[in-house]
């Protein structure tokens, strides 16, 4: 029954890791061509050409350019990131930490805009063309119009500056109460939930709106349902695919696309880290994390191409 | 108007009484402010409580309206601006929303034209057909189900038990429409609207599914008010019939008077439109096209929908190709046409073979076998006007430009009887019959040999349908043009044909010159085909159906 859905799934995910293979190949090159030299950056301007040399012998920076990104890679599927040029530290274990703080902290806002948006969007095809749909479009769009830093200040000026409830600077550490934690990241949660809000509730409207013209739901109206009924019971699950691919697409975001919102509130998360260690040209770092980034992408993607495969119940039940 | 004095007299058998029903909708011409439009003039009817009213009329005569007015429902934004609908003794426009709701689909239930459409894609069948019953509290879920089963059963569904468990696309078209009178009866209303129930099906499944609901209403004895352009139809199922044109009323009266005594002149134009006597050429000695063995499939050669077909088509002459939905008359024309390339066999023109595909072919041949569609409205772009449209092929295939195009269509304008003034209209501004007109013409341009006509009356009233016919005949004449007809409907190919083909999943069953095709003996396809076409006939559907030797294939 099932197979026409597991061949499907299938394909998508040997797509996913081929593109994630041609992702690190990119990303490999493009440290590459970048100015600047490792083994230069490592001694400082007192470096001299011998001890630059041995150095670069040392790193295997005379290799050609495809055995270096084997031997990259390779680290990288043994979970061998490198070791960071700057501080000297394995780039596995100072990202373990951070990785978790920043998938905490798109995860809580995940669990806040994506039912906000959702139950927004299914307000606005409810009360469509009314003021209620009129005002929450208004709102989220202007929400998103402001850049993430503006939101983000004005936020940390009201809450915490002028009103004092939460904290400006969201510092969490490890064994930190879960409390003290939720109320560290209040802040920035809600700065990403403001930022990601719209798009999801304009879709979720749109989607469910074209859906609304189908004569199924016309049916359900002469059954007598209730519009709001109507809308969850007849609309939505038809709606579902579209909806799942911005959502998806804004999770991606939530992580991939927090540098501003953790640079702002001092997050210790993986967008401070690799903000930090761009401006000391930190290469190795830069890599890993660029490819973290684009497996997050790539992995949330796939699950909302699989997730719409799956909403279809044509695929679900073939003939 | 005796009926409806009958019908007063007995007025606690009243169901459903609708007076001057007045129905606006707002529109919005382009280029003009938004203006009010009457839909439904002042309509009054009434219904007995088991009796079926048919109603009947061309596209725009405002039948559906009425019919969901019954509902209290306005398709599309129009609005109920006037007069009383009174169900069981109350007015339901002085219900408010929640009356409404109430009694849609608990005394009144709707089947729709396309139950493909009309079902969720996202919910199993039971589902939706007990949901109307549950919201109601008709009936306990358990309860609900037993009877929806029971209801199969009577509508003759295959393998009731578990047809429930099935997703719409699942199940057949002729099923889907079955499974939604089902719907319609589950919640045990006391009317159901049948809104062009088989409209959409070929006449094959029609026939069943007509049956079908004749024998529901006659055995649950729900009221109904069924509503189609096709008087034959009607005639079997309704007991009085209103003609309707243009959102008034033209006649009403008992199913016997509509259809023997007429007494309006637009009554009796419906009763006889399909009489166009059509005298058979004889097939001259050399075809100009000539399609053979050929056989052709999709998805690779998996699903074969051609199987060693051979026709030949003679200048100025019409080869028919008749068959149900999935015979594969429609996939001869894209053989024909180059666009699905056949596996084995080959195409003659003129003489010489055809290449099979559409790529191979030189700009000549593309403009000697030109198409005329089944919508015409999407076959157009909606931001060309038809001077632009028809100007098109003129440009592509002679070079034409400026005056010199501008009178050829003009020209071609008047062949189709529509005037210059319509050079600079936009195909949104035309009526259906007059949209098709313009793609007949666009296909004239290219002075094809032959025009392939892909069910192009299909979507069209009656009437109209008559003139489109009576036109393409007249420009077979003064072009010689030969026309490759793909129909399901066999009282056009009576009209039109010289030679016909009856298809069956694939396969010519009987081919050869009308006269021949349309004498007994037939072979079973083609009785069971011929059989099934709607008599103006009271108690022909009965007769039909015993009379048949073969099951159609929507079963």
């Amino acid at each position: 029954m099932s197979s026409p859905i597991l061949k499907l799934v299938a394909q998508r995910v040997a797509l996913g890791i081929l593109l994630l293979v041609a992702v690190s190949v990119l990303i490999f090159a493009g440290t590459q061509v970048l100015p600047g030299d490792v083994a230069q950056s490592i001694l400082g301007q007192a470096a001299t050409p011998e001890s630059l040399a041995n150095l670069r012998a040392e790193l295997g920076l005379n290799d050609p350019a495809y055995i270096r990104y084997f031997r990259w890679l390779g680290g990288v599927l043994t979970g061998d990131l490198g070791t960071a040029l700057s501080s000297g530290q394995d780039i596995a274990t100072s990202i373990g930490g951070r990785l978790w703080n920043t998938l905490f902290l798109a995860f809580c806002a995940a669990l806040i805009s994506v039912p906000l948006a959702i139950v927004l969007g299914l307000l606005a095809v409810r009360y469509r063309d009314g003021w209620v749909d009129k005002l929450i479009s208004g709102l989220a769009l202007a929400s998103t119009s402001f850049p993430e830093f503006f939101i983000g200040y004005l936020l940390v000026y009201f809450f915490a500056v002028q009103w004092q409830i939460f904290p400006g600077i969201s510092t969490v550490y490890d064994g930190m109460p879960f409390l003290e934690r939720m109320q560290a990241i209040a802040l920035p949660a809600a700065a990403l939930t403001l930022v990601v809000l719209a798009q999801m509730m304009r879709m979720t409207r749109a989607a469910i709106l074209n859906v609304m013209q189908s004569a199924y739901v016309e049916t359900a109206e002469l059954k007598g349902l209730s519009a709001f009924s109507i809308i969850r019971k007849h609309a939505l699950p038809n709606a579902v695919a579209p909806i799942i691919n911005v959502v998806m697409l804004n999770l991606a975001y939530l992580i991939v696309g927090v540098v501003v919102v953790e640079v702002i509130f001092v997050y210790p998360g993986m967008g401070q880290y690799l903000v930090d260690h761009v401006t000391k040209r930190d290469v190795p770092v830069v890599q890993a994390v660029g490819l973290i980034f684009a497996a997050v992408y790539i992995t949330l993607n796939i699950v909302a191409d699989i997730a719409s495969i799956v909403a279809n119940p044509r695929l679900r039940h073939p003939k | 108007m005796a009926d409806k004095q009958a019908a007063t007299d007995k007025k606690s058998n009243l169901l459903l009484d609708i007076r001057n029903l007045r129905i606006e909708a707002t529109v919005y011409p382009p280029g003009e402010p938004p203006k009010n439009i009457v839909i439904v003039h002042d309509v009054s009817l009434t219904l007995e409580r088991g009796k079926v009213l048919g109603l009947i009329g061309e596209s725009g005569a405002g039948k559906s309206t009425i019919g969901l007015s019954s509902m209290g429902y306005g398709r599309g934004g129009v609005r109920i601006t006037g007069g009383e609908v009174i169900l069981n003794g109350r007015d339901i426009l002085k219900g408010g929303k929640q009356g409404l709701r109430k009694l849609r689909g608990h005394e009144v239930c709707y089947v729709a034209q396309s139950a493909a459409a009309a079902f969720n894609p996202a919910h199993r069948l039971m589902e939706q057909v007990v949901e109307a019953t549950l919201l109601h509290g008709r009936a306990t879920r358990a309860e609900a189900e037993k009877r929806a089963v029971g209801l199969f059963k009577a509508l003759s569904l295959p393998d009731p038990e578990n047809i429930g468990n099935r997703f719409p696309h699942q199940v057949s078209g002729g099923q889907l429409q079955r499974v939604m009178t089902a719907m319609a009866l589950c919640s045990q209303p006391d009317l159901i609207v049948f809104d062009e129930p088989t409209t959409a099906l070929d006449v094959t499944t029609q026939i069943d599914v007509l049956a079908a609901i004749k024998n529901a209403i006659r055995e649950t004895g729900v009221a109904a008010l069924y509503i189609t352009h096709d008087l034959a139809v009607v005639a079997q199922v309704s007991d009085e019939i209103m003609v309707l044109r243009h959102g008034r009323l033209v006649e009403w009266g008992g199913t016997r008077q509509i259809i023997k005594e007429p007494r309006q002149e637009y009554t009796n134009a419906l009763v006889s439109v399909h009489e166009i006597d059509h005298q058979e050429k004889k097939p001259g000695t050399a075809p100009f096209l000539s399609v053979k063995n050929v056989t052709a499939a999709y998805g690779g050669g998996k699903v074969k929908v051609l199987k060693n077909v051979s026709v030949d088509i003679f200048p100025g002459q019409t080869l028919a190709v008749v068959g149900e939905s999935g015979s594969g008359k429609s996939t001869l024309a894209r053989a024909v046409t180059g666009l699905l390339p056949p596996e084995q066999g080959s195409i003659t023109f003129d003489g010489r073979p055809l290449a099979n595909r559409l790529a191979d072919r030189p700009k000549e041949d593309l403009r000697q076998l030109q198409m005329i569609y089944q919508m015409a409205d999407v076959a157009m772009n909606p931001r060309q006007t038809v001077g632009t449209i028809i100007g098109r092929p003129l440009e592509f295939y002679f070079g034409m430009r400026g005056r010199e195009r501008d009178t050829r269509v003009a020209e071609l304008l008047d062949k189709i009887e529509m005037g210059k003034g319509f050079s600079d209209r936009y195909p949104a501004e035309l009526s259906g019959g007059q949209k098709q007109r313009v793609c007949i013409a666009r296909s004239l341009a290219a002075k094809p040999k032959l025009i392939i006509c892909d069910e192009v009356t299909s979507a069209l009233d009656p009437l109209v349908a008559n003139g489109i016919l009576k036109l393409l005949l007249e420009l077979q004449a003064e072009e010689n043009v030969a026309y490759l007809f793909i129909t399901h409907d066999l009282a056009t190919v009576k009209s039109i044909a010289d030679s016909i083909a009856v298809m069956y999943r694939g396969e010519v069953v009987r081919y050869g010159p009308k006269s021949q095709v349309l004498k007994p003996p037939f072979d079973a396809y083609t009785d069971l085909l011929l059989s099934s076409v709607p008599e103006m006939e009271m108690g022909w559907l009965e007769k039909a159906i015993k009379n048949r030797r073969m099951e159609s294939a929507g079963n």
